[in-house]
């Protein structure tokens, strides 16, 4: 089991390393410099700044310095805007996407596994259909159709919520159910399906024969074990949600992390590209990483090798 | 007695099915998607879709460029039945032209998620050992990208690249491509180099178990080569849950087209996608919410589509899932 933990971790190194390598690379061979301006600077000034953040220096020996400082938690200024660093720019921005990402995690738990236990208990009646065709909605609503929608309902009819920005509690709480509704789909749908295979175990039974309350027979023996595979998914999920709520940020002008990558594609910011994709990429692969050891955790008849 | 007459009722079926076993499962499986109210229901509105692209210069009232800017921002009415966007275009026309877009950016989608993600994982689990740990390496490494925002790198990438070159040069020529697509071209291969991953993962995982079925070994014992135990034995079994996981896959191939649309790297103006279309109406949200809101549905109608069809392929290939 540890030399499990200890292989996973450390083949996270070069994938980590491959990804930043082809991103870098991927940056670099956009036609265009960061410093192309509209008004074109005199060829004096782009030399200077070249020189000043070492992009004359060979491609090679700009991504080891880029490496070797991104190794000591220096992921490089900002070229377009100059008084920050990248590090000031994700500790601004990232801290918005996460927030996002945990309350869309919330939406999706609070909504999806009530809708799919509910679903599982009355097996093949009107209730349960009607919890799964909502469930193969809000799974096949784009939150670029939502999202519009939601803004016209609540706060251009109704006036409840805002419109856009973030910061307040009340601005958090439409992207929070456009981002989180497809997953919370996802959960009536897995908690549904792992429900109905619990509730058809021989504990169950024992515990009805035993006489137990249905109520304590689902909520204590059912539930518990029917969640052991919802849970697992959250991990995974935030990080899906985290790295996928460009579309939600740009629809409701939330200043996190995805909004500012396409911005700094187009700028050419390579270090903030850069330092963005390690983020998101080291986000992914720890909540993967995560997923496995808790399934061997939780279900001990998993064993790695 | 009865039991008897039974047991040879099972035996005489089953010798039945060991005569044409392929015709078989996708009639037995085409059999019970037809039960299927859900999956009927998609299927009819994907082939209306499909209709309404095809024929979409006979059945839109305008074509989908046509501006009358005295026009600009009509209400649904008589002469626009959806109204009309702010440079007075036709949005009814626009969003079944759109249809265009999203279909192929599915259908191609998949199909080179399909062909790619199959044949690698097909390779990947048959070989197993040393082949396989690398090639699957080469997926973790894939699967560590954060889907999205590479393809933004990269559409970028083409986008800039191929923007100013003469013709003549390889560059200049897949810029002509690209803009006989309207800008769809690059879509495609951005979506083709993301979209194999979870396919490949799939056919790997099938084909590793396969391997080590009787059939197999009795196909290599009768000498067949590699080459024809994969494409005669291993492929055929492994096609049905690809066939439905891709379609599953459809919606995400057509939100990345509109989703790359919507921030301005997706399709040229005035190609007519839906993403393009709702980040324009989005714009006007506060007075004119119709040109957001019928791209939407259109968007949204589609992959409901999709994926009751997807759903109701499942539950006929495998009725074990239900």
């Amino acid at each position: 089991m540890i030399n499990y933990i200890i292989r996973r971790v450390l083949w996270a190194i070069p994938v980590l390393l491959i990804i930043s390598l082809v991103t870098f690379s991927l940056a670099h061979v956009i036609p265009g410099g960061p410093f192309d301006k509209e008004k074109p600077l005199p060829a004096e000034i782009i030399a200077n700044l070249e020189a000043y953040y070492g992009l004359d220096d060979p491609l090679w020996k700009q991504y080891t310095d880029y490496l070797w400082n991104a190794l000591h938690g220096d992921f490089g200024p900002s070229y377009s805007s100059r008084s920050r660093t990248v590090n000031d720019i994700i500790n601004t921005h990232f801290p918005v996407s996460a927030q996002l990402g945990i309350l869309a995690v919330i939406v999706a738990m609070v909504v999806g596994i009530p809708l799919g236990m509910i679903s599982a208990l009355k097996q093949n009646t009107f209730i349960d259909y009607f919890c799964m065709f909502f469930a193969l909605l809000g799974v096949s609503v784009p939150s670029m159709t939502l999202g519009p929608v939601l803004v016209w309902i609540f706060a251009l009819k109704l006036h409840i919520l805002p419109v856009a920005r973030w910061g307040t509690w009340q601005q958090a709480i439409l992207p929070a159910f456009t981002l989180g509704i497809g997953s919370a789909a996802l959960l009536a749908r897995l908690t549904r399906a792992s429900m109905l295979q619990v509730i058809r175990e021989d504990y169950i039974r024992t515990a009805r024969a035993k006489g137990v309350s249905e109520e304590k027979v689902t909520v204590h023996h059912a539930l518990k074990n029917a969640l052991i595979p919802v849970v697992t998914v959250i991990g995974p999920l935030f990080a899906a949600l985290v790295t996928g709520s460009l579309i939600v940020e740009q629809i409701f002008a939330i200043p996190g992390c995805g909004k500012y990558f396409v911005t700094s594609v187009t700028n050419r910011d390579y270090p903030v590209v850069l330092g963005i994709m390690l983020l998101y990429a080291l986000l992914i692969i720890v909540a993967n990483l995560i997923v496995d050891l808790t399934y061997s955790w939780i279900d001990p008849r998993i064993r790695y090798s | 007695m009865e039991l008897k007459s039974k047991e040879k009722e099972k035996f005489e079926s089953e010798t039945v099915i060991l005569e044409r076993p392929e015709v078989s499962l996708w009639k037995d499986a085409f059999r019970r998607m037809c039960k299927n109210k859900m999956a009927i229901l998609g299927a009819i509105i994907i082939i209306t879709l499909f209709i309404l692209a095809i024929f979409a210069p006979y059945i839109a009232p305008y074509h989908y460029a046509e501006s009358n800017l005295k026009d600009n921002y009509a209400k649904p009415g008589d002469k626009y039945l959806l109204g009309a966007d702010f440079m007075g275009r036709d949005v009814l026309s626009r969003i079944i032209y759109g249809t265009r877009i999203s279909l192929s950016v599915g259908i191609i989608g998949a199909s080179t998620a399909f062909i790619l993600g199959v044949l690698y994982g097909l390779v990947s689990g048959y070989y197993g050992g040393k082949i396989d740990n690398i090639m699957m390496r080469i997926v973790d490494i894939m699967y560590g990208f954060p889907t999205l925002l590479l393809i933004i790198l990269m559409m970028v990438l083409f986008k800039s690249t191929f923007a100013v070159t003469t013709p003549g040069t390889i560059a200049g020529t897949l810029s002509a491509i690209d803009n006989a697509f309207g800008g769809l071209f690059f879509i495609f291969i951005g979506i083709g180099v993301t979209a194999w991953i979870g396919m490949a993962r799939i056919a790997r995982g099938m084909a590793l178990s396969l391997r080590e079925k009787e059939f197999v070994e009795a196909a290599r014992a009768t000498g067949n080569s590699n080459f024809q135990i994969m494409i005669k034995h291993i492929l055929p079994n492994l096609i049905g849950p690809c066939i439905v996981a891709v379609t599953l896959q459809i919606p995400r191939y057509i939100t990345f087209e509109a989703f790359l649309s919507f921030i301005g790297l997706g399709v040229n103006p005035p190609t007519p996608s839906w993403g393009m279309m709702i980040s324009e109406g989005y714009k006007a949200i506060r007075s004119y919410p119709h040109l957001a809101l019928y791209p939407g549905i259109a968007l949204a109608i589609t992959m409901l589509a999709f994926n009751f069809l997807g759903d109701g392929l499942r539950d006929a290939l495998d009725p074990r899932m239900k």
